[in-house]
């Protein structure tokens, strides 16, 4: 049959599918559901402050000499036993070198060495420049150090000096480590959203199979567009969704993340089109891990197989997630390039590379790559519902499988 | 009769065979449904008359052989102009009757608001514009089936399969689908149907085909499954015995004092000739041209026509 005319039969099928699914009442749970975890994350502190804590390797270049650095980590190191829970920022020396603001600015910008800010100044004039926020931790424990060490070297009462504090957007040492975080979290959300949206598509044939609805698509349309239509119905559906999880949740970013996306720093490919490519990763996801869900579940007949492969299926989708984040922070090793490979797990690790990696052209050949196998897939689960299932064809055994002649 | 070679052929079956795990379950069924004929499908449960039917309309593959539908061999290509009733009837429980009939339409093509105009119209014309806005799962098994059929041909389809569509319906509504297949046909659009009760095929159909066994024991014009078979002759004599009696076939069965017996080849002349020398005494005689479920004895076999038999519909028939 011409292409137009399963897409056509895949719209009717979709069309029903999607009404039948967004105006029942219990499409209205499917709705609130996501709602509250994220309404409860977002009241537990603000997701945007733990990015920002979180995100540092906690490296503080310091231009000093040597005798005051020494003076400092030995602060540091008796305040070391308060930092249980996360580390206390680590300290690097650094000789001074003539042109103060061009040894800052290198140092914040230096790739192989990646920081959180510079000190400088000395221990009477303290200087601090970092990509964080003024109320910071990170400037909390410089402050505490650099008091620590003056009382050290003085063996005085001195009044404490407070460390002047100058910020920056960003410093490469946040710039990596926070894309790596944009990326744990690009691939998380995918992840969340797929497990959570296309285990549905087990079930989606269980229905017409009951009721018997499946002889009579069967006998108007190519099984292909009743698969493509009950895919596309089902990610139109998850979009529906998603679109309402996320209004709340940039409403919640805007409430309790003062500035919200804005105070994180950009992922490689900036924050409009990394949104836009969790979009589309998520759907090249939806439709890749979909069409293998409904060819897998258009073998159940009952709900109760279904739900006995729904426990398989939800582990091989930890496994694929698995897969892709080895690549993550790596992007060009081979787990990486593997895991972009690989069908199932190129949305994910696609997802990763976006905001780790400018390069838009691999996003090119990763979405073609991912639309052929979904054809491929959907093809196949189609030829197979056929054969098993409609019991269509000349039959054909197993190697295994005795000949018997009737 | 026609002579087949002047009609447009509208599906053709040859040779059809159905594998199912090893199983043969339709063992080389050909069938041939001239344009505009209504067409019937007959044999006793598990014959193949569904197997065939699905194979023809493309839903399965068959494991051999070959078929037509509207002059295309792949048939889903024609699905606009086929409408196919299935066996096992299914309609999306929670879909209102006029959705329903609607979205049978759209699925072979018919614009989704036509397709609601028609089904408005479809059911009107019958007088259950009160079921358009109800539920599948509101109406009783008769009433979704009358859904089904109206959806069957909402788009206007040039072919109509029917797949057992008497079944489950009451007396009133046999006879309405009776009237819908006959008008169906007078607008030139060829009907099939299957079924397991004669008496139906025999006043509907112009054209039988005969399933026993998954093969196709006969093939053709109503008219000439008929005269496949002698006229049979029954027969009462006051005499119970006299020279006569070698007038009669050996065949001949006497049944509570009545011979039965097919007509010989001679016809009745030397009959009656043999019956008024030896002075039988006649007191009854009838010659009948045999009806579609003797032929169907004949061609399928008695134990077929038995399986056949006991539907509470051929108690109507002839
Ligand atoms: N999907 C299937 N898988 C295995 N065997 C099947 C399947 N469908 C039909 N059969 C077998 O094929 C044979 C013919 O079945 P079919 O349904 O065509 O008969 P039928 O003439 O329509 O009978 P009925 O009057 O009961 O509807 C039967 O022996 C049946 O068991
Ligand atoms: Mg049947």
């Amino acid at each position: 049959m011409k292409l137009p005319e399963t897409i056509r039969a895949a719209f009717v099928i979709a069309r029903r599918d999607f009404s039948a699914t967004v105006l029942s009442k219990t499409f209205l749970f499917f709705l609130l559901g996501p709602l509250f975890p994220i309404g409860l994350g977002f009241i537990f502190g603000g997701i945007g402050a733990q990015v920002e804590e979180t995100a540092a390797p906690a490296t503080v270049a310091v231009v000093s000499s040597p005798a005051d650095f020494a003076l400092l980590q030995k602060a540091r190191h008796r305040f070391e036993p308060l930092g249980t829970d996360r580390p206390l920022v680590r300290l690097q020396r650094v000789d001074p070198e003539p042109d103060a603001a061009a040894q800052r600015q290198r140092l914040l910008t230096s790739a192989d060495n990646p920081i959180l800010g510079v000190l400088e100044g000395g221990l009477f004039a303290p200087k601090f420049t970092g990509a964080v926020t003024a109320d910071g931790r990170t400037v909390q424990q410089i402050n505490l150090f650099v008091e620590e060490a003056v009382r050290m070297r003085s063996s005085l009462q001195v009044p404490s000096l407070p460390v002047e504090v100058t910020l920056t957007r960003t410093s490469s040492g946040s710039v990596a480590f926070a894309r790596n975080l944009t990326a744990r979290a690009g691939q998380t959300i995918l992840f969340v959203l797929t497990i959570l949206l296309a285990g549905m598509l087990l079930s989606q044939l269980i229905e017409e199979k009951s009721n018997k609805v499946i002889e009579v698509l069967a006998a108007a349309v190519p099984v292909d567009a009743i698969f493509l239509g009950k895919l596309f119905a089902m990610l139109a559906m998850s979009l529906v969704g998603i679109t309402v999880w996320t209004s709340a949740g940039a409403a919640a970013i805007a409430i309790y993340a003062k500035g919200g996306l804005e105070s994180l720093p950009p992922p490689a490919v900036g924050w409009p089109a990394f949104l836009f490519f969790i979009l589309l990763y998520f759907s090249m996801s939806y439709l890749l891990i979909g069409a293998t869900f409904l060819g897998i579940g258009a073998q159940a007949s009952t709900v109760r197989e279904v739900q006995t492969l729904s426990m398989p299926v939800t582990m091989s989708q930890v496994l694929l997630f698995g897969f892709a984040s080895l690549g993550v922070g790596r992007p060009d090793s081979a787990a990486a390039i593997g895991a972009a490979v690989f069908p199932l797990s190129s949305p994910f690790a696609m997802v990763a590379r976006a905001a780790e990696e400018e390069a838009l052209w691999p996003h090119v050949i990763a979405l073609v790559w991912q639309v052929l196998w979904v054809a491929l897939i959907l093809k196949l689960a189609s030829a197979i519902f056929r054969r098993s299932v409609l019991k269509s064809g000349p039959s054909r055994r197993w190697p295994w499988q005795r000949r018997q002649t009737a | 009769m026609f002579a087949m070679g002047e009609r447009a052929i509208a599906a053709e079956a040859r040779d059809l065979v159905k594998d199912f795990d090893g199983k043969r379950a339709v063992d080389g069924v050909s069938l041939t449904v001239p344009e505009g004929s209504i067409t019937g499908i007959l044999g006793p449960n598990g014959a193949g008359k569904t197997t065939t039917l699905r194979m023809m309309l493309g839903i399965i593959d068959p494991t051999s052989g070959t078929r037509t539908l509207l002059g295309h061999d792949r048939p889903l290509e024609v699905a606009r102009e086929v409408g196919y009733l299935p066996e096992e009837r299914g309609l999306y429980p929670t879909m209102p009757a006029s959705e329903a009939i609607a979205f049978m339409g759209a699925l072979r093509g018919l614009p989704i608001a036509e397709g609601r105009r028609r089904a408005l119209q479809l059911l009107s014309d019958r007088g259950h514009e009160d079921w358009a806005k109800r539920p599948i799962r509101t109406l009783s098994k008769g009433m979704a089936q009358t859904v089904q059929l109206l959806g069957t041909i909402v788009h206007r389809p040039r072919l109509i399969v029917l797949d057992e569509p008497f079944s489950g319906l009451d007396a009133l509504n046999q006879e309405k689908l009776e009237q819908l297949i006959r008008d169906q046909a007078a607008a030139g659009v060829t009907v099939i149907f299957s079924t397991h009760v004669i008496a139906h095929a025999e006043r509907l159909c112009e054209r039988v085909a005969i399933i026993a066994e998954g093969r196709a024991a006969f093939e053709g014009a109503v008219d000439e499954a008929r005269s496949r078979l002698r006229p049979i002759v029954h027969l009462r004599t006051r005499m119970a015995d006299g020279p006569w009696r070698s007038a009669l076939p050996t065949s001949a069965k006497n049944v509570a004092g009545e011979w039965r017996f097919e007509l010989p080849e001679g016809g009745p002349e030397p009959l009656l000739k043999a019956l008024l020398d030896s002075a039988a005494g006649i007191e009854t005689l009838s010659i009948e041209r045999p009806g579609l479920h003797d032929a169907f004895i004949a061609i399928a076999g008695e134990a077929a026509a038995r399986e056949m038999g006991h539907s509470p519909a051929e108690a109507g028939s002839e």
